[in-house]
């Protein structure tokens, strides 16, 4: 509380400022280097050969034609990939980038090349025979759930069922979450609203596919440039994979254009790193859009069941539901995350959530902003409002009733500090849109979300010049301007100006491990580090500042850039900036760093409300959104502009989702709609401007209290638009996306 | 195959190269050019960021054959800044706050940049319309479109 109380009456100088970002000129002018900009002499080119079948047995691999065509450098197969000794994560990521006795999706890679240009590296593909016995497939999670479907997998037992089932299915998990008794709590219940929901497969869509530039000596030494959300796992994946030391494997993180948690895992590098190997030449891989359509990692599709029962005072006496995820032919479709945030809102008595991670043959699942969260909230949001449209009470009323705050013991478990739900609920009743008019053929949707936002391993160099201007080396790919994040940060905490800080991504032999940007932690974490990183100069500089004057350390105070006595007894001396103090490190002891490791905890959860106008056109089944609002918490708003902009950003993504976005699989279980025009993300005319409000609930384990903000506000969007809807519509919309035919389906269904 | 001799003014430049029969001309700039701002995102005209002029047409540079830029004018963001003067779109998008990964950034700004040339005072449904082809999936565009209004605003009164 305390520091609650510190962190609210700071006075900053910088943060909360809206400087221009350090990486914005390259950017404008099309000098920033991204995955595919890079090249290397003797570069060769790299291609993948990919399954055309969603499930098969690769019964005979034939490269002796391809490896014969003059050109071709090298080729690579399942053979090159040995079984490694790692744990069956590390060996599903081994089976998902080179298929082994069996292709699991349409896409699977099943052979590599490398040659001296693309035309030839294609026409090599096409030598390549492989002989494919095809198999029995399932792409939809119900019916991939149930009792008879194509085994995807001939030993998975389902974990967390007791007693262990003895025969294998494609279920691979039962998780469960909550407390209390939700059949005592049902039966205190006036009402209860009770249905099924189901949300179809999206894809992260960023705008640049996956490439990377390898280049592996025969002495094992490695270089890998590759557009990543983390660039340390990339490391020590494909050090892991191929059977090499971590350290011999330098990566550097490219300009990455656009992750949302897709770039968390490797594709296309272990295979660019063997190629190169074999081939001892440089290899670069650049991903065709369909590739990263096909054979990338694609959100969870999900089926839903939830009831909710509440007093007549709108005061929630139970909650239950089942969750059914498929995320691939891999185990981990994240429904434990879809579960442990379907509640997390809430402050409830009896809480249960089941959730089953089930297999199918679609490309393996990887994080997608929030993972699993915009899901399970479709779901319990769409229910909160029928149920309280049920009671007779205003939406954001029944959920202010219900809203969890300090202390309240979520439904995954641990106990709230201080959060920003109810701010936002408020914030959201409060805004003029909330009591804008309504025009014909529009309605209004409300709803909420919440994201944990993550911590974890974090490091980072402050490194002072002899002109005390600083150079500051972080881990954590940039994504979305942490760049300008982390310059703002050691500004303020140093005491000197924006324009005196260079922020750098260091790759990884010059900095200790970093984990991946993800779960929203860069700001959180690395802005962490950076402070305590700077507050580690600061001690440094006033040890020389001391040693200068003559008198003890703790006799010297840092004080905006300038090292001062702490008092009149501690002498009278002229202040000493850091550019002083660094000019004469050389005469007190050598240069100054400042250096800060950790594994960081505390991240504060995050909550956002959502407000969406739609209008339909009932004559074609469209969806316009004519006006959006986000309200959300952000502990403490760094640079405000790039705050609103992941607002604006998950809020986008998330109406895509609601809308028009999924996988669309054939009756042969191919991707039907593996490119823009047919997987078709919201373009500028679909848009209209997105309204923010931020909201700053300081979280006490960030010293200016940050919480991450970049995935929460994809989490309300689905069900703020699908409660819409179903308000114009006048029929609850229970099916992701709530695309034209649904919606004129539904219109003629009234009649 | 004997490869097609193609010469071309880049930015106001001139180039020379040779090139395939079927080569996209964002193969040519990037890869004989070295000129890799106009980025391939889809490879099929659906994304835009490759997004380049072509003797003052937007065109999508993956749908060109790099032999039809054979005598003609090519414009890409690399010509857009004169000298270390940014064109007023490059400095709004870094004051707006309009890219956040920044990989569609080259080709909203050529095509923003062709809008104003052709359209000084677009409103906002026309500037939406013109983008539409451009994807950005950062943003939700609220900020690059108030960076376009606010450039043909400024652009008007000077």
């Amino acid at each position: 509380m305390a520091q609650d109380i510190a962190q609210k009456s700071r006075k900053f100088d910088i943060v909360g400022t809206r400087p221009i970002r350090p990486d914005g000129i390259d950017k404008v002018t099309g000098r920033a280097r991204f995955g595919a900009d890079m090249n290397a002499p003797g570069m060769l080119i790299g291609r993948i050969l990919r399954s055309p079948h969603a499930h098969a047995k690769i019964k005979k691999i034939d490269i002796s034609k391809a490896a014969a065509l003059p050109g071709v450098k090298a080729v690579v197969t399942r053979d090159d990939f040995p079984v490694t000794d790692g744990n069956a994560g590390l060996m599903d990521i081994l089976t998902n980038i080179m298929a082994r006795e069996k292709a699991l999706y349409d896409g699977h890679a099943v052979a590599a090349v490398a040659a001296t240009s693309a035309s030839i590296a294609r026409k090599a593909l096409a030598l390549i025979k492989v002989d494919y016995e095809v198999l029995p497939h399932v792409t939809d999670v119900d019916a991939s759930y149930k009792p008879g479907a194509p085994l995807i997998r001939e030993d998975l037992i389902t974990s967390g069922v007791e007693p262990a089932p003895t025969k294998p299915s494609n279920v691979a998990a039962r998780h469960q979450f909550g407390h209390g008794n939700v059949d005592t709590g049902f039966k205190e219940a006036d009402v209860v609203v009770e249905r099924s929901y189901k949300t179809e497969a999206t894809h992260q869509g960023y705008i640049e596919p996956h490439a990377c530039l390898a280049s592996v000596s025969p002495d094992g030494q490695a270089d890998l440039w590759v557009c990543t959300q983390g660039h340390y796992m990339i490391r020590n994946v494909c050090a892991q994979l191929l059977g090499m030391d971590q350290s011999r494997v330098r990566v550097t993180a490219s300009e990455i254009g656009g992750g949302f948690g897709g770039k968390t895992t490797v594709f296309i590098e272990p295979v660019a790193l063997a190629l190169s190997r074999t081939a001892n030449r440089p290899v670069k891989i650049a991903m065709t859009r369909d590739e990263v359509f096909r054979a990338t990692g694609p959100t969870a599709s999900s089926s839903m069941d939830v009831k909710i029962g509440a007093k007549k005072d709108g005061r929630i006496t139970a909650a239950d539901m089942v969750m059914r995820f498929q995320g691939g032919a891999f185990p981990g479709s994240g429904v434990e995350y879809g579960a442990m945030t379907s509640f997390a809102c809430y402050d409830l008595e009896n809480v249960r959530i089941v959730g089953w991670d089930v297999l199918c043959n679609r490309p393996k699942l990887a994080a997608y902003r929030a993972p699993s969260a915009p899901i399970a909230a479709f779901a319990v949001e769409s229910a909160m409002t029928e149920l309280a449209q049920k009671l007779g009470l205003d939406p954001i009323e029944f959920r202010l009733k219900n809203a969890a705050k300090e202390g309240t013991k979520s439904c995954y478990g641990p106990t709230f500090g201080p959060i920003g739900i109810i701010d936002c609920l408020k914030a959201t009743k409060d805004h003029p849109h909330y009591k804008a008019p309504l025009k014909a053929n529009q309605a209004r949707g409300v709803a909420c979300g919440f994201w944990f936002n993550f911590g974890g391993n974090t490091c980072v160099s402050m490194n002072v010049g002899f002109d005390g201007t600083i150079a500051l080396a972080v881990g954590t790919p940039d994504i979305g301007g942490s760049r300008a994040s982390m310059t703002m940060m050691a500004a303020e905490e140093l005491g000197i100006p924006y324009d005196k800080v260079r922020c750098i991504i260091a790759d990884t032999a010059s900095l200790g491990h970093n984990d991946v940007t993800d779960g929203s932690r860069t700001t959180f974490s690395t802005g962490l580090a950076t402070i305590n990183a700077a507050r580690d100069v600061i001690k440094k500089a006033c040890q020389r500042a001391a040693k200068t004057w003559g008198i003890p350390e703790e006799a010297v105070v840092w004080e905006k850039g300038y090292a001062k006595p702490a008092g009149a007894n501690a002498g009278k001396f002229e202040p000493l900036s850091l550019a002083e103090i660094a000019a004469n490190s050389p005469n007190t002891g050598g240069p100054i760093a400042g250096h800060y490791e950790v594994n960081a905890d505390g991240a504060g959860v995050g909550f956002a409300s959502h407000i969406a106008d739609v209008e339909i056109d009932k004559e074609t089944g469209r969806t316009t959104i004519t006006r959006y609002t986000v309200c959300q918490d952000a502990g403490k708003a760094i640079h405000p502009s790039y705050v609103e902009g992941q607002y604006q950003g998950a809020a986008a993504q998330g109406i895509g989702w609601a809308l028009n976005e999924e996988y669309i699989y054939g009756k042969d279980g191919t991707l039907q709609n593996a490119g823009f025009l047919d997987y078709r993300i919201p373009v500028a005319s679909d848009l209209p401007m997105i309204d923010t409000v931020i909201l700053e609930v300081p979280n006490p384990g960030h010293p200016y209290g940050v919480r991450g903000v970049g995935e929460t506000s994809i989490v309300p969007p689905l069900a703020t638009i699908g409660i819409a809807i179903s308000a114009a519509v006048g029929k609850q919309m229970t099916d992701i996306p709530i695309s034209p035919p649904k919606i004129l389906k539904a219109i003629k269904s009234k009649g | 195959m004997s490869q097609i001799h193609v010469s071309t003014t880049v930015n106001g430049d001139a180039y020379e190269f040779l090139c395939e029969a079927d080569e996209p001309l964002l193969d040519a700039l990037r890869d004989r050019l070295g000129l890799t701002g106009a980025k391939e995102g889809c490879g099929t005209g659906d994304c835009g960021a490759c997004t380049v002029t072509l003797d003052g047409r937007l065109v999508c540079s993956c749908l060109v054959l790099a032999a039809e830029a054979d005598g003609q004018k090519i414009g890409t963001i690399e010509g857009m800044a004169d000298g270390e003067k940014l064109h007023p779109l490059q400095q709004k998008f870094l004051e707006h706050a309009a890219l956040q990964c920044g990989i569609c950034t080259p080709g909203f700004l050529v095509a923003a940049k062709n809008l104003l040339e052709r359209n000084a005072n677009p409103t906002e449904t026309e500037v939406r319309y013109w983008l539409a082809g451009n994807l950005c999936r950062c943003t939700g565009y609220d900020k690059i479109i108030r960076a376009v209004m606010d450039t043909a605003q400024e652009m008007r009164r000077a």
